[in-house]
């Protein structure tokens, strides 16, 4: 029996559909069985970031209506044994799923996948509902921003209220210079404001904008430092010990860093 | 020490600029987690009745509690018109 979980935010545009393709990808690549679904009905993205957008024949809507077995419409990645894509539908309803529906769905997913990644979209509405119906854990992005993060704290509430309460963070698009320089929050203030588990950190990368343009998550490639940081992501999703990663060039900057934020070393 | 240089070398504004996000984003969670629902505010309400009528009669039906928000805090703030004091009984060491 696999896992589902679920990655949300509140806020659009933080990393999610991102955050998503990378950690499939990345559980994949280290030869477990992976479900990618597509939760943002209306608002088609995963599968453009990951390659796959060709390939559509069915939806998540085609399956939660019963026009086509769930097999028929999972995408297989071909560059990885057992990575497999729900796409979402195109359709304007966007309550074309019910919250059962969907938990129904998962349920079935988990039978025979380690793990069911569902990418929410963004809001707090009914989307976000059907979303989070069927998880076990959630994963909250945000990026560090105050509406972000305002957003974030709002998302932790919804997810305890309906009972899920199995939650860890990743900060994205964290850009140390900046905050070096003093201007832009850092891990420390995001932490100590939403008191959850941190999961991990993402660096702001170019690389990303040209994994998407390719149609291939980052963690493919080995240059890119936001890759490093989802693979670090998904080893300590299956419940490795692995330090936070060197967010910055200078050695001195770093150990300042960890001592400050008793980030465990190594 | 520290402070004066950084403000000789025109660092100032910027090393603001995150203190500033980061007390922003204090006030702003406070203030959103303050929006509790208004049967916890009912009740909060009848308890501080209830503790404050064991020593003054008060108008209860005029008592208003509300937070209000200020530049850089929050308070909770209470209008309770008092109608008179209750004579409390003095404790007596009686023996
Ligand atoms: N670490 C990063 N560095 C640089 N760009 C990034 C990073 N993470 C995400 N982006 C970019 O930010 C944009 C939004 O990312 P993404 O689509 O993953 O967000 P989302 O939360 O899924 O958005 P939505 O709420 O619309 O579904 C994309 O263009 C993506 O390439
Ligand atoms: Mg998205």
């Amino acid at each position: 029996m696999g896992e589902v979980l679920v990655i949300t935010s509140g806020k659009g545009g933080v990393g999610k559909t991102t955050t998503t393709a990378n950690i499939g990808t990345c559980l994949a690549m280290m030869g477990h069985r992976v479900v990618l679904v597509d939760a943002d009905i209306g608002l088609r993205n995963l599968d453009v970031v990951m390659g796959l957008e060709n390939r559509i024949v069915y939806d998540l809507v085609d399956v939660a209506h019963g026009r086509c077995r769930l097999r028929q419409a999972l995408v297989r990645d071909r560059r990885f044994e057992g990575l497999f894509l729900l796409p979402a539908a195109q359709t304007k309803d966007k309550t074309a799923v019910t919250p059962e529906q969907m938990r129904e769905l998962c349920q079935e997913l988990k039978k025979n996948n380690d793990y069911v990644l569902v990418d929410c979209p963004a809001g707090i509405e009914q989307g976000f509902r059907n979303a989070i119906a069927g998880a076990d854990r959630a994963i909250v992005v945000t990026t560090p921003e105050v509406a972000s993060v305002r957003d974030a704290d709002r998302i932790i509430g919804l997810l305890e209220a309906s009972e899920l309460r199995d939650i860890s963070l990743v900060i994205n698009r964290i850009r140390p210079k900046m905050v070096k320089k003093g201007d832009m929050l850092d891990v420390e203030d995001v932490i100590e404001h939403l008191a959850i588990e941190l999961l991990g950190i993402v660096p702001e990368d170019e690389l990303i904008i040209i994994s998407t343009n390719k149609g291939e998550p980052a963690v493919l490639n080995s240059h890119s430092k936001a890759g490093e940081a989802y693979r670090n992501i998904s080893k300590r999703i299956l419940g490795e010990d692995v330090p936070f990663m060197n967010l910055d060039e200078s050695p001195g900057f770093m150990s300042r860093m960890k001592r400050l934020l008793g980030f465990r070393t190594g | 020490m520290l402070e004066i240089l950084s403000r000789i070398f025109g660092k100032e504004a910027s090393q603001a600029s995150k203190n500033v996000a980061r007390e922003r984003l204090r006030l702003v969670l406070m203030h959103d987690r303050l929006e509790i629902s208004p049967q916890i505010m009912e009740a909060l309400r009848d308890d501080i009745i209830k503790v404050i009528t064991n020593y003054l009669v008060i108008d209860e039906g005029a008592t208003e509690i509300a937070f209000e928000r200020g530049k850089n805090s929050m308070a909770l703030v209470a209008s309770i018109p008092v109608l008179k004091m209750k004579r409390i009984p003095q404790k007596k060491d009686t023996g």
